[in-house]
C-alpha cells in the first residue's frame, strides 16, 4: 500500500495505491488519524489505484469519517475501481457518503 | 473431473497471505476472472481473519490450525471448504449490520461476515466432531 497526499482548493487530497487490507489497514488509519488531528477537514480518497480493500479497511475509513463529522468536517471519495466498488455497495458505505466518477467532479 | 487440493496451516495472522494465495491459485485454475477472484481472496481474507483471531483461546496451541480445501466439484462448481478446531462460531447466527444507518449511527463491525454471505453464492455451517466447518459454494 502506498498513500500520496496533496492539496487542491479547499480539499486534501489522498490517493492510495494498492490494497488495504487487514495487515495494511492501521498504517491507513493512521495516516487518516494524523491528518485530521493536523486539522485538515474536507478530505477526498481518491481510490483509482486502489485494487482491494476489506472490512479491516472499511472500519478505519468509517472511524476517521465519524472523527471527522465530530469536528465539522466531511470524508469523501473519487473513482472507485470494480472490487473495491462492489464492496462499497454491499457494506451500503456508497450511500452513507458522497462518491464521484473522477476527481475533478469532487472538487466542484 | 473432480479435483481436490487441502493446505493445513497456522491460525495466525503471519500466514493470511499464505491462505489467500493458496485459494487464489485454485481459483485461477478454474479460470475466473480477476474480479471473481480478488472477491474469492476477499471472503477467505475475512473467514482467516476470524478464526485467527477469535477461534482459539490459546494462541500458542500447536494445534491452532486452519484446514483450507478447495474443491471442483462437476455438480457442484467449485466449492472451498475451511475447518478449524477452535470454539464453535456459526456465522450463519450472526446478524447483519444495520445498512441504512448514518455516519454517526453506524456500527463499526459486523462487515466480513456480511462480505462472505454476499459474496458467495452459498455458504453452510456445520459442527463436526469438535470442529467448525464453513463449505463455500463459490
Amino acid at each position: 500500500m502506498q498513500i500520496k497526499t496533496g492539496k487542491e482548493k479547499n480539499m486534501l487530497i489522498v490517493s492510495v495505491k494498492g490494497k488495504i487490507d487487514t495487515i495494511t489497514a492501521p498504517e491507513f488509519e493512521k495516516t487518516l488519524f494524523s491528518l485530521i488531528t493536523q486539522g485538515e477537514k474536507n478530505l477526498l480518497l481518491n481510490f483509482s489505484e486502489l485494487d482491494y480493500i476489506n472490512s479491516a479497511g472499511l472500519r478505519s475509513i468509517l472511524v476517521s469519517a465519524k472523527q471527522l463529522k465530530v469536528n465539522n468536517g466531511k470524508l469523501s471519495f473519487s473513482e472507485l475501481k470494480g472490487p473495491v466498488k462492489e464492496v462499497f455497495k454491499i457494506s451500503g458505505f456508497s450511500t452513507i457518503f458522497d462518491i464521484f466518477d473522477t476527481q475533478e467532479d469532487a472538487l466542484k | 473431473m473432480d479435483i481436490s487440493a487441502t493446505i493445513t496451516i497456522p491460525a495466525k495472522l503471519e500466514f493470511l497471505y499464505e491462505s489467500v494465495d493458496f485459494v487464489s491459485s485454485c481459483a485461477r485454475e478454474q479460470k475466473f476472472s480477476n474480479e471473481k477472484i480478488s472477491e474469492i481472496a476477499l471472503v477467505i481474507e475475512e473467514v482467516f481473519v476470524n478464526i485467527s483471531k477469535y477461534a482459539y483461546a490459546e494462541k500458542n496451541d500447536h494445534d491452532a490450525n486452519i484446514e483450507i480445501t478447495c474443491k471442483s466439484v462437476e455438480t457442484k462448481g467449485f466449492v472451498i471448504e475451511i475447518v478449524d478446531s477452535g470454539v464453535p462460531f456459526d456465522i450463519m447466527s450472526v446478524r447483519e449490520p444495520d445498512l441504512t444507518s448514518d455516519i454517526n449511527g453506524r456500527q463499526t463491525g459486523g462487515l466480513g461476515i456480511l462480505f462472505i454471505k454476499k459474496l458467495m453464492y452459498e455458504v453452510q455451517y456445520r459442527r463436526e466432531e469438535g470442529r467448525n466447518k464453513l463449505t463455500l459454494f463459490v
